[in-house]
């Protein structure tokens, strides 16, 4: 255990000091008001989140507006436009305008943006349409086994996620058991894998269940006197659906929506297994930036850049949910 | 009528349930597989359980995963707990910003908590380790146990706490006795969630560890470039038969309870 603990001996130190201050504080309101004063109970996790959630936010937007000897440059939002722009640079001091005109604009980093959000966009999309039937059904007064159907959504999550996407692949590989099964029926091997379906398809399978989860929940918050209320008055079960069960069920929808559309833009490792890295995700893109080009800098931006679409469209989202009732998983 | 549709309903949420279990079913199966090959089956064998247990790296990997779960469900229960009971009590602007703060990670994608904590262990010139993926885990679980508790919080009668003061109990015993037990089943909900979330981790652990010290996740990933060997189809199918028996048995107990 002991070669696990590599901290400097400050660390140790400041974290001693905010128990310490944690403790005294406590102490300190019995002393004086006989109640300790409740929402000091959040002290820890106030300091908790300064260092751990608001600092390393300050530290994304720093690295993102500096260069790598730390001066204040905005080339980093540049390269992600056009990442060109220094080659062409270099080019205009050696051999003038002209031939510098003709680097065209580089747009990797753009372009890997596009295809992340048109993806995550199929895949919520598909989540949408396969998950609400389900979500529908489960929460059926008549099928008594909601409960245990949540149990057996939430069950495959427990094998681990890389191992299921491996999983796939022995299901979807030339030589696997779909292309087995194929061929014994004499239709001959099919390319399965290594294409925009195959990501797509293990995209969708990972995120289905977060997009179940929260539909259900408001579906089953609903009370079912409403639907009788509906047929009494003459609706007819598509009608009340349509009318009085999906309306109500917007708050989950919108959930889902978010938990699955979210961390579908920058899906990561399952381009890479299922698609063969041929198609490159942004999560993959942030990844390469840092751990292989190791340019923190435009790694920062990039992540920068993927925070702020992502606050753009949770406060788009908020509107169409302003009580925020849609509930996360819990 | 009432019967087909019935009958659909059910059809249908078969086929989901199948989608979602026929990579894990496969899985299994090729655990027991004696060959090494993902396509063909060459005989029932337990070779890859054996190698299992005689394998370091995947028992090092193990350990590591599931101490840092332990460790990391324990810590942030307990943060988590205090600051829902504290952020409970604040007035609402605080709240407010409390809650924002609360959900900004679970908003953030993955990989850029892990990149921009990756930063901060890099800027601190803290070298990453062990503790550093066990810290990074702490802060990914802390708000999914806040939101699993303030909701019971929130559904609890407000006077109940006061009328316990007024009726001489000291604050701490009014918490202890009290609040904790009003909230006790959104607790153990936070703590089981921040378990499984711990647990299954790949992308936060990956960029937030060394190469030394793999849990699982990353340990499989860098295993993905070389070819996987059976042996995690073996310890995976394990592992899941593991914590299926822990589901059964904590229902049963719910269920007595």
């Amino acid at each position: 255990m002991r070669q696990y603990m590599t901290l400097p001996w400050w660390s140790w130190l400041l974290m001693g000091l905010g128990l310490a201050l944690f403790i005294a504080l406590v102490a300190l309101s019995i002393r004086r008001n006989r109640g300790i004063k409740r929402s000091l109970f959040a002290t820890p996790y106030v300091l908790w989140i300064i260092i751990f959630t608001v600092l390393p936010c300050l530290l994304i937007a720093y690295y993102s507006l500096t260069d790598a000897s730390g001066n204040l440059t905005l080339d980093n939002f540049r390269t992600f436009w056009d990442s060109n722009h220094i080659m062409r640079e270099q080019l205009r001091g050696v051999a003038g305008d002209e031939i510098a005109a003709t680097v065209v604009r580089g747009s990797v980093n753009v372009d890997t943006l596009v295809y992340s959000l048109w993806m995550a966009f199929l895949c919520t999309a598909i989540c949408l349409l396969l998950g609400y039937p389900a979500a529908l059904f489960m929460a059926d007064r008549n099928m008594k086994l909601g409960a245990t159907l949540v149990v057996l959504f939430i069950i495959p999550m427990w094998m681990n996620f890389l191992l299921r996407t491996i999983a796939w692949m022995s299901l979807l590989e030339d030589s696997g058991l779909i292309n087995s099964l194929l061929r014994s029926l004499g239709l001959g091997p099919v390319q399965l894998m290594y294409n925009q379906q195959a990501v797509l398809l293990g995209m969708v399978y990972n995120f289905l269940p977060f997009m179940v989860f929260p539909i259900y929940t408001s579906l089953n918050k609903l009370d079912p006197k409403l639907g009788e209320a509906a047929a009494d008055l003459g609706c007819n079960p598509w009608r009340t659906l349509y009318k009085v069960t999906m309306p109500l069920s917007v708050p989950g929808v919108i959930s889902g929506i978010t938990m699955v559309f979210m961390p579908s833009v920058t899906t990561f490792f399952i381009p890479r297994v299922l698609g063969g890295g041929n198609t490159q995700m942004f999560g993959d893109l942030i990844e390469s930036t840092f751990l292989f080009s190791g340019d923190w800098n435009l790694g920062s931006a990039l992540s920068l850049i993927m925070m702020v679409l992502i606050l753009i469209s949770l406060s788009i989202l908020r509107k169409a949910d302003p009580n925020g009732e849609g509930g996360g998983i819990a | 009528m009432s019967k087909v549709s019935q009958f659909f309903k059910r059809f249908y949420l078969g086929l989901v349930l199948f989608f979602l279990y026929i990579p894990i079913v496969v899985l299994i199966i090729q655990s027991f597989n004696a060959g090494k090959s993902r396509a063909k089956w060459e005989g029932f064998s337990f070779t890859w359980y054996e190698q299992l247990f005689h394998n370091t790296s995947i028992m090092n990997a193990l350990w590591v995963t599931v101490s840092v779960a332990v460790l990391a469900t324990i810590v942030s229960t307990i943060i988590g707990t205090l600051a829902a009971i504290g952020i409970h009590a604040m007035k609402k602007r605080p709240q407010a910003v409390m809650m924002t703060l609360t959900n900004l990670p679970n908003t953030m994608p993955d990989i850029v908590t892990g990149v921009s904590l990756m930063l901060l262990f890099i800027f601190a010139n803290i070298p990453r380790s062990y503790t550093t993926m066990l810290l990074a885990h702490i802060s990914f679980d802390i708000p999914y146990v806040i939101l699993s508790v303030l909701p019971k919080l929130k559904q609890m009668n407000r006077h109940t706490y006061e009328a316990a003061l007024d009726l001489g109990a000291t604050p701490h015993y009014a918490l202890l006795h009290v609040l904790i037990p009003e909230c006790r089943q959104g607790i153990v909900t936070g703590a089981l969630l921040a378990f499984t979330l711990s647990l299954d981790d790949f992308t936060i652990s990956y960029f937030t560890t060394s190469p030394n010290v793999q849990n699982l996740s990353t340990l499989i990933y860098s295993a993905t470039k070389l070819g996987i060997s059976p042996t995690y189809y073996a310890l995976s199918s394990l592992m899941f038969v593991v914590l299926l028996v822990l589901l059964l048995v904590v229902n049963k107990r719910t269920k007595e309870a």
